[in-house]
C-alpha cells in the first residue's frame, strides 16, 4: 500500500465488517431475542435483552482482541514487518480455504451452555476466523507513519501505540457489530416477530470463506 | 447446501401451528413374526387427494427381524438457534432403528415423500462396537447432533452394562459414541426429551431387554421390577442431575412430553400400570428453583371383565387395565392425548392447568373386552402410538404396541390399522370416517411421523409469546 493515506478506508472496513458480523444471525442476535422472551416477567425483559447483547459483545470483543494483540506485539519487530504482513495474509487465505473445504459446523460449540453467552460468542467468532479478517486491516492501520519514523521512536512506545491500536480496532469493530445486531434483534423482539429469524437467515458460509481468502489475497498484494 | 433455512423449521411452537398442514404421514410397518422385512409406509393425508387415507409408497428394508418401533428426523426446528448452528440442515432424513436388531436405517424423503428411499444402513455391529449399547429407540435432533436412546446395554441379551443414549452425526450419520459422561443411578431406559434453552433432559424407564423381547414377564411385573423412575440430566454437561422414583408400584414410565413452549418448565409422563390397582396414570413433573418435582395428576381406572373374555395373562385379575402406552401433547401445550391400549380408549385431557388435567374428549375403539368398532372397518388392538398435527386439529394413531406383547394382550392378532380423529374447537374428538388405512397382509403398524414435523419431534428454542 505504498503511497496515499488509506486510513479512512481502513477504518470504514473495520466498521463494515462489524456491521456484517452483527447482522448475521449466526453471530448471535437471535439469542438476545430469545433471552428477552424467555424472561417471564415483562418488566425484566429489557434487562435480559441488554444483558444478552452485552455478553455477545464482550465475547466478540475478546475474540478480536485475542487475535489482534499478538500482532500488536509482533509489529515491534519492524525489520520483519513485511514478512509479518505476508504471514498474516497467508494465514487468512489458508483459514478461508479451510472453511471452504471443511464445510461442517464444529460440534464442540454444541456443548457450550446457553447461559454462557459470552463464551459462546467468543468461540463462534474464533471458529469463523472473524478476528483474522481484521488483521490485515489492522496492520495497514498501524504501520503507516510509524514505519517512516522508526528511527526516532523507542520500541516500547511503538509497541504501546500498536497495542492501543489493536484494542481500538477491536472496540470499534465490536461496537459496530453489536449496534447492528442489537438493532435487528430489537426490531424482531418488538415488531417484526420471530418469523423474521428464519426469513433473515441466509447461508453465507461460502461467501464468508471466500471473503477471507479475498482479503488475504489483497493484503498479500499490498505487502509486496 | 441450502441458501435458506428449511421452511419446516419454526422458531416457536406458535409459528409451527400456523404453518401449512401436513399432506403425508410416515408410518412404520412391522412384521410381527419376522417373516417379512419391516417397512416404512407413506400415507396420503391430504383430504383433497384421490388417495386420501391410502399408503401411496412403501420403502421395504432388505432385512427381516428388525422390529420397527419409533423413529425421528435428522433435523428439526431446534436448528434455528445460533447455539446449535445448524440452520441450513434439511429436515430430510428419517432415522429408523430396528428395536430388535439394533440396525439403523437412514431414509431419504427427498425429492418427494412418494420417492422415499434408503440412504444409508448402519449395521448392528457398528452400534455395539462404538457405543456398547443395543436396542435403539427414541430419536431426537439436538445441540450435538442426533441423540438416540437405547433400551439395552452390551452382550447378547443387552444386560452387559447399562443402556443409554448415543450420538450420531447429523450430516454423515456416523455413530459417534456414548452421550453420558456421568449417568448416576440410571440403569434402564426408554424415552427422553428436553428443554433446550433451559439446558436439561428428562429420561424414563421401560425395562431391560429380557423383560420385553419375548413378551411381558408377569412375575417381574408383579414384583415391580419394571422401570418406575424419571431421570433429569444436565444436557450440555451430559451429567445425571436428579432422579425421581414414582414408587415401585408405578410400573413402566414411558413417553416423556415436556411443554413445547420453552418458558414452561413442566411436562408429562405416562405410567402404564399401577400394580396395586391396575390403574393407568398421568404424572406432571416440573422444575422449581432448580429442583425437579413430580406428582400424579390423573388416574384412569381399570374396567371389570369376566374371566372368559380375558387373555390368560389377565384372567387372574378379572379386570382390564387401561394400559397407558403412549401420550402426546399438542403444540399449544393445551391438550394431552392418552392412549389406553387395554381398555380401547383415546382420551383427550385439557392440561391448560398442568397440575389439574381435565378430561375434554374421548373415543372408544378396540379394546381387550370392549372391541369397539370403527365406522369404516374392523379395528383390533387398542389406540396406541398417537401423533397430533402441528395445528392441533387432527390426531392420528395406530394399534400395535410391540410384537410379543400384542400377542399376550390381543391373542387374536392386531392387523395394522391407522385412524384419524378431528379435534373440536374446544376439545372433543370425532372419527374421520373416510380415514382408515389398510396395511398389507401380515403387517402391524407403529409410530407415525408427519410431513414437516409433528407434536413429538420438534424442539423449540424460542417461546410462542
Amino acid at each position: 500500500m505504498a503511497g496515499g493515506d488509506w486510513r479512512l478506508e481502513l477504518w470504514a472496513l473495520v466498521i463494515a465488517s462489524g456491521l456484517y458480523h452483527g447482522l448475521s444471525p449466526g453471530m448471535g442476535w437471535p439469542l438476545a431475542v430469545s433471552a428477552a422472551l424467555m424472561e417471564g416477567a415483562r418488566e425484566r425483559r429489557g434487562r435480559a435483552f441488554l444483558g444478552a447483547l452485552g455478553a455477545l459483545a464482550a465475547g466478540h470483543f475478546a475474540a478480536m482482541a485475542v487475535v489482534l494483540l499478538p500482532f500488536g506485539l509482533l509489529t515491534m519487530l519492524v525489520a520483519w514487518s513485511r514478512e509479518i504482513r505476508i504471514a498474516a495474509a497467508l494465514a487468512l487465505i489458508l483459514f478461508g480455504l479451510g472453511l471452504l473445504i471443511y464445510r461442517r459446523h464444529p460440534r464442540a460449540l454444541g456443548r457450550i451452555k446457553p447461559s454462557r453467552l459470552m463464551l459462546w460468542s467468543f468461540a463462534i467468532a474464533m471458529a469463523h476466523g472473524a478476528g483474522l479478517m481484521l488483521v490485515p486491516i489492522y496492520l495497514g492501520l498501524c504501520t503507516r507513519e510509524e514505519l517512516q519514523e522508526i528511527g526516532h521512536q523507542a520500541a516500547l512506545t511503538l509497541m504501546a501505540g500498536n497495542l492501543a491500536m489493536a484494542l481500538a480496532v477491536a472496540l470499534v469493530h465490536t461496537m459496530a457489530m453489536i449496534a447492528a445486531g442489537g438493532l435487528i434483534a430489537w426490531l424482531v423482539f418488538r415488531t417484526l416477530g420471530l418469523k423474521f429469524i428464519s426469513a433473515s437467515w441466509l447461508n453465507l458460509d461460502a461467501l464468508w470463506a471466500t471473503s477471507l481468502v479475498l482479503v488475504g489475497a489483497l493484503a498479500l498484494w499490498a505487502a509486496y | 447446501m441450502n441458501m435458506r433455512p428449511d421452511p419446516t423449521f419454526y422458531a416457536s411452537p406458535k409459528l409451527a401451528m400456523e404453518a401449512p398442514a401436513e399432506t403425508y404421514a410416515y408410518t412404520l410397518m412391522l412384521s410381527p413374526d419376522f417373516s417379512q422385512p419391516d417397512a416404512l409406509g407413506v400415507v396420503d393425508v391430504n383430504p383433497g387427494s384421490a388417495d386420501y387415507g391410502k399408503i401411496v409408497h412403501t420403502v421395504t428394508m432388505p432385512n427381516t427381524g428388525d422390529e420397527f418401533h419409533h423413529f425421528g428426523w435428522n433435523a428439526c426446528s431446534s436448528a434455528l438457534s445460533p447455539l446449535t448452528g445448524h440452520a441450513f440442515l434439511e429436515r430430510r432424513y428419517l432415522i429408523i432403528p430396528g428395536l430388535r436388531s439394533s440396525r439403523i436405517y437412514v431414509i431419504d424423503t427427498k425429492p418427494s415423500p412418494t420417492e422415499a428411499k434408503i440412504h444409508k444402513i448402519i449395521e448392528p455391529e457398528e452400534v455395539f462396537r462404538k457405543t456398547g449399547y443395543s436396542r435403539p429407540h427414541t430419536i431426537h435432533c439436538g445441540p450435538e447432533g442426533i441423540y438416540i436412546s437405547c433400551l439395552g446395554g452390551g452382550g447378547a441379551d443387552g444386560t452387559d452394562g447399562p443402556p443409554g443414549i448415543f450420538l450420531m452425526d447429523c450430516e454423515t450419520f456416523d455413530v459417534l459414541g456414548r452421550w453420558e459422561i456421568e449417568r448416576g443411578p440410571q440403569d434402564k431406559h426408554y424415552d427422553f426429551w428436553w428443554n433446550l434453552p433451559r439446558d436439561y433432559m428428562v429420561s424414563s424407564e421401560w425395562a431391560l431387554p429380557p423383560q420385553f423381547e419375548n413378551g411381558l414377564v408377569p412375575e417381574d411385573l408383579l414384583a415391580n421390577k419394571y422401570g418406575h423412575r424419571l431421570h433429569f440430566w444436565d444436557l450440555r454437561e451430559r451429567r445425571h442431575a436428579q432422579v425421581i422414583d414414582l414408587g415401585e408400584n408405578h410400573q413402566m414410565a414411558l413417553e416423556v412430553r415436556p411443554a413445547h413452549d420453552p418458558t414452561r418448565e413442566y411436562g408429562f409422563v405416562g405410567v402404564v400400570v399401577d400394580t396395586t390397582n391396575l390403574e393407568g396414570s398421568i404424572w406432571t413433573w416440573w422444575r422449581e428453583d432448580g429442583k425437579f418435582h413430580c406428582k400424579k395428576t390423573a388416574t384412569i381406572p381399570p374396567e371389570p371383565a369376566s374371566k372368559d373374555d380375558l387373555p390368560p395373562l389377565l384372567q387372574g385379575f378379572e379386570a382390564v387395565p387401561p394400559l397407558v402406552t403412549d401420550i402426546d401433547l399438542s403444540l399449544d401445550d393445551r391438550f394431552l392425548y392418552v392412549s389406553c391400549w387395554g381398555t380401547g380408549e383415546m382420551r383427550q385431557y385439557d392440561v391448560s392447568d398442568p397440575m389439574n388435567p381435565t378430561l375434554a374428549g374421548s373415543l372408544h375403539i378396540g379394546g381387550i373386552t370392549r372391541k369397539a368398532a370403527h365406522p369404516a372397518g374392523a379395528y383390533k388392538g387398542g389406540p396406541q402410538m398417537v401423533e397430533i398435527s402441528r395445528d392441533g386439529k387432527r390426531v392420528y394413531w395406530t394399534n400395535s404396541l410391540y410384537s410379543t406383547w400384542d400377542d399376550q394382550f390381543y391373542p387374536d392378532g392386531v392387523p395394522g390399522a391407522m385412524v384419524k380423529a378431528d379435534v373440536g374447537e374446544n376439545g372433543g374428538l370425532t372419527f374421520d370416517e373416510k380415514f382408515f388405512v389398510q396395511f398389507p397382509e401380515g403387517y402391524r403398524s407403529h409410530q407415525i411421523r408427519l410431513e414437516g414435523g409433528d407434536c413429538s419431534t420438534d424442539s423449540f428454542c424460542y417461546p410462542s409469546a
